[in-house]
């Protein structure tokens, strides 16, 4: 075979990533009639977003933005969301898990870290069919957990959301099949090779604004048992033999207040917090998620019922 | 700071999730909640890392079950020279399609021997796949070294097989490196064991082997992915193509000419990120804008006149079947190449490759799940396309099953 070494450009590795990713989110605009981009307001979606820009304008993006609210998000997450928004003058989605458990008569998150990581499935499932999303844009990566690692970039999901890790397509070059049958969709995620590191050297080279829950600040924390520190808001119960303390904290991931935890830092800039992160023992996830802890497979049975 | 994408290929059981985890642990990439989490997950354990280190790619409930692995892992790692992307890849010729999956990117495989076994039959498919994908580096890895007492006669009569067996199969660059995954010999340390090695370790070899970049010297192509047409008050005549450059340059003022349709136009701008740009170089994520109007929209080919590609309506192709249906003489298919898609048919199957020899068998008129075949396909739109082996974006393709729309092959083309 003759791939001969011309004359041939060095690319960065944070351009071929972005590369990319702008190339699958135009084989999305390219591909289906009612795509969606799944927007957190975390660090990883406000990606997405910025490469959207890259991709479509001076074009509108070909899909909203869509935003399922467990209503356990923190206010800076959502303050960023409605500015983003109204600033790109785009559609914004808001659905809300409070609607869906009133609906359906769910059960709530119980307990002293009350979750609805588990209940934002339905409410995602609905508003799939509500609108009837053929393929959902997430910002899932693939270093993020250990069944993610396995997960195509387009991944096809039945009537039900279900992923079946059994049956995942061939997904050859940078050739992305997203014919599907009446009643499936796409979820698609173009960043799933960044790590962590990239996604931050990423914000920094592009100066990208985020929400101030990224750098450091003093912060009221539940210190737990696992050591993790959990910020004290209105949906936890405080218990008296609790150990409160008031920490300078960030936060790795922009999850729920109930189940996200915070990382003590130092970080003011992009620049300690990628020092920080280059010394870091502990994964994004470890360090972050209460929910991955349940089982050795949560992540892969939440995915299989429907989860991004 | 350069990107490698690798992927580690072999056998079943010849260790390659194993070698991957020892990489990622003897490089320090692991963190410690993850080994923490492994610790309690391994039934067995290794020698000195007291883990399962396969576990750490084999990420589904059914591979910890079963202690193989099923799909492609992705894994990433960093060292201070280098970026790397790995595919860990099945080696059980059941999910054939997923290592080729994970292959198909690649810039280099690892295939792994089990130095008791020697050559299989998977170290031959997955070497003839490397080459038929056109892997520009093939490194083998000769593992389990610590159970046929790390001989250097073993390692060189493996090494003479394999060069023996992969003489037809025109691998750019081949290398052979003896180590154990699980002991960690030759892997990110050098082996105390193996005095008689002289050559890299696995890491050494990773961090300087050369890696084929962008080529933007070849000829130029573009497929439209997207028409962007804001329709504004403001931007109201606003009309650009956008799409990637699969290789060689643009800029502005060339004349160009869009396919199948055979139109010439020229080239009025090109912008990038919102801004406009004069040269557009291979891999540059762009939007064209044409003086003319044209009939042009998405899998449309733009490319330079002095630099067109062959168009045609039929293309001999080698293809991989990787339906668990076996394929249906005259069975209606979707050809897809980049963004472009047509109806097509397999007309012929001109032969099938034999993978202990390499060799083109007659073909029995079949092509079953794993098959590798020479074919002829008829298209119902003409297709502008390289050789393969110029030019892997445009000489590339799948077919699609119209009925169940599961991708159920991948092929390469070729000129003759
Ligand atoms: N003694 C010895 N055992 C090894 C070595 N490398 C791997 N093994 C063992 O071989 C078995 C299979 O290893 P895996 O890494 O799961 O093999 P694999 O090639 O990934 O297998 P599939 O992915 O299922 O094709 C495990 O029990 C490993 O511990 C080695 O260098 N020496
Ligand atoms: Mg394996």
């Amino acid at each position: 075979m003759n791939f001969e070494e011309k004359n041939m450009s060095k690319l960065d590795y944070l351009d071929q990533l972005e590369n990319e990713a702008i190339h699958i989110l135009r084989e999305v605009a390219g591909q289906f009639d009612r795509p969606a981009l799944l927007f957190s307001g975390g660090k990883d979606s406000i990606c997405l977003v910025h490469l959207a820009i890259k991709a479509f304008r001076p074009g509108k993006f070909p899909f909203p933005l869509v935003h399922v609210d467990t209503g356990h998000n923190f206010p800076e997450a959502i303050t960023y969301r409605d500015n983003l928004a109204k600033q790109l003058d785009e559609k914004l989605i808001v659905r809300y898990v409070a609607d869906t458990i009133k609906a359906k008569k769910l059960q709530d998150g119980k307990g002293k870290f009350p979750s609805r990581n588990g209940l934002q499935t339905y409410t995602l499932l609905e508003v799939i069919e509500e609108f009837e999303f053929d393929a959902c844009i997430g910002g899932a990566r693939r270093d993020e957990e250990k069944a993610r690692a396995k997960e195509r970039i387009f991944s096809i999901r039945d009537e039900f959301g279900q992923w079946d890790p059994k049956m995942q397509r061939p997904e050859l070059w940078n050739i992305y099949n997203g014919k599907i049958n009446k009643g499936e969709n796409v979820r698609v995620f173009p960043i799933s090779n960044w790590t962590e590191l990239d996604v931050w050297n990423y914000i920094k080279r592009e100066k990208i604004e985020l929400p101030s829950i990224y750098f450091t600040h003093e912060r009221e924390c539940i210190l737990t048992e696992h050591g993790q520190l959990m910020n004290t808001n209105e949906f936890v119960q405080i218990e008296a033999s609790d150990v409160v303390v008031i920490k300078k904290v960030r936060y790795r991931t922009v999850g729920d207040m109930t189940c996200t935890a915070a990382v003590e830092s130092e970080a003011y800039s992009l620049d300690d917090i990628i020092t920080e992160l280059k010394e870091a023992k502990i994964s994004e996830r470890g360090a972050t998620r209460m929910d991955d802890r349940v089982s050795e497979a949560a992540m892969e049975d939440r995915k299989k019922g429907g989860y991004f | 700071m350069e990107l490698l994408r690798f992927f580690t290929a072999g056998n079943v059981d010849d260790g390659k999730s194993t070698l991957i985890g020892r990489l990622l642990f003897d490089s320090k990439s692991i963190s410690t909640d993850i080994i923490e989490t492994l610790t309690k997950q391994s039934k067995t354990s290794g020698i000195d890392t007291g883990i399962d280190l396969a576990l750490l790619t084999d990420g589904l409930r059914a591979e910890r079950e079963q202690g193989i692995t099923i799909d492609v892992a992705y894994k990433y790692f960093t060292t201070d020279k280098r970026k790397f992307i790995i595919a860990d890849t099945p080696g059980h010729i059941q999910y054939t399609r997923n290592m080729f999956t994970g292959a198909s990117n690649a810039d280099l495989a690892i295939i792994l021997v089990d130095a008791r076994n020697g050559i299989t039959d998977q170290t031959k498919r997955h070497s003839i796949i490397s080459s038929i994908l056109g892997i520009p580096h093939v490194l083998v890895c000769i593992n389990k070294m610590d159970l046929v007492n790390y001989s250097e006669e073993r390692f060189n009569e493996i090494v003479n097989d394999y060069k023996e067996f992969a003489q037809p199969l025109n691998l750019k660059q081949t290398s052979f490196i003896p180590a154990s995954a699980l002991a960690g010999d030759n892997v990110v340390e050098r082996s105390s064991n193996m005095n008689w090695y002289k050559g890299e370790t696995l890491m050494q070899f990773l961090e300087n082997v050369k890696i084929d970049v962008v080529n933007s010297d070849g000829a130029s192509r573009f497929q439209v992915q997207y028409v962007i047409r804001p329709q504004t008050n403001h931007l109201h005549d606003y009309r650009g193509y956008a799409g990637k450059i699969l290789s060689g340059t643009y800029k502005k003022g060339d004349k160009v000419l869009v396919l199948p349709s055979n139109i010439e136009t020229t080239i009025e701008k090109l912008e990038k990120h919102q801004a406009e740009i004069e040269v557009a170089n291979a891999l540059d994520p762009v939007i064209i804008h044409l003086k003319d109007d044209v009939d042009i929209s998405r899998g449309s080919s733009i490319v330079k006149v002095s630099e067109t590609p062959q168009t045609e309506r039929e293309v001999n192709a080698t293809i991989c079947w990787m339906d668990n249906n076996a394929f249906q003489p005259g069975q209606k298919l979707i050809l897809q190449q980049n963004s472009f898609r047509t109806k097509a048919i397999v007309k012929d199957i001109v032969g099938k490759i034999d993978i202990h020899s390499f060799k083109q068998l007659e073909s029995d008129g079949g092509m079953k799940l794993n098959d590798i075949c020479k074919v002829f396909i008829k298209t119902a739109e003409p297709i502008s396309f390289d050789a393969y082996e110029e030019n892997r974006h445009t000489g590339s393709f799948i077919l699609i099953n119209e009925n169940t729309n599961n991708t159920v092959a991948a092929g390469t083309i070729s000129l003759s």
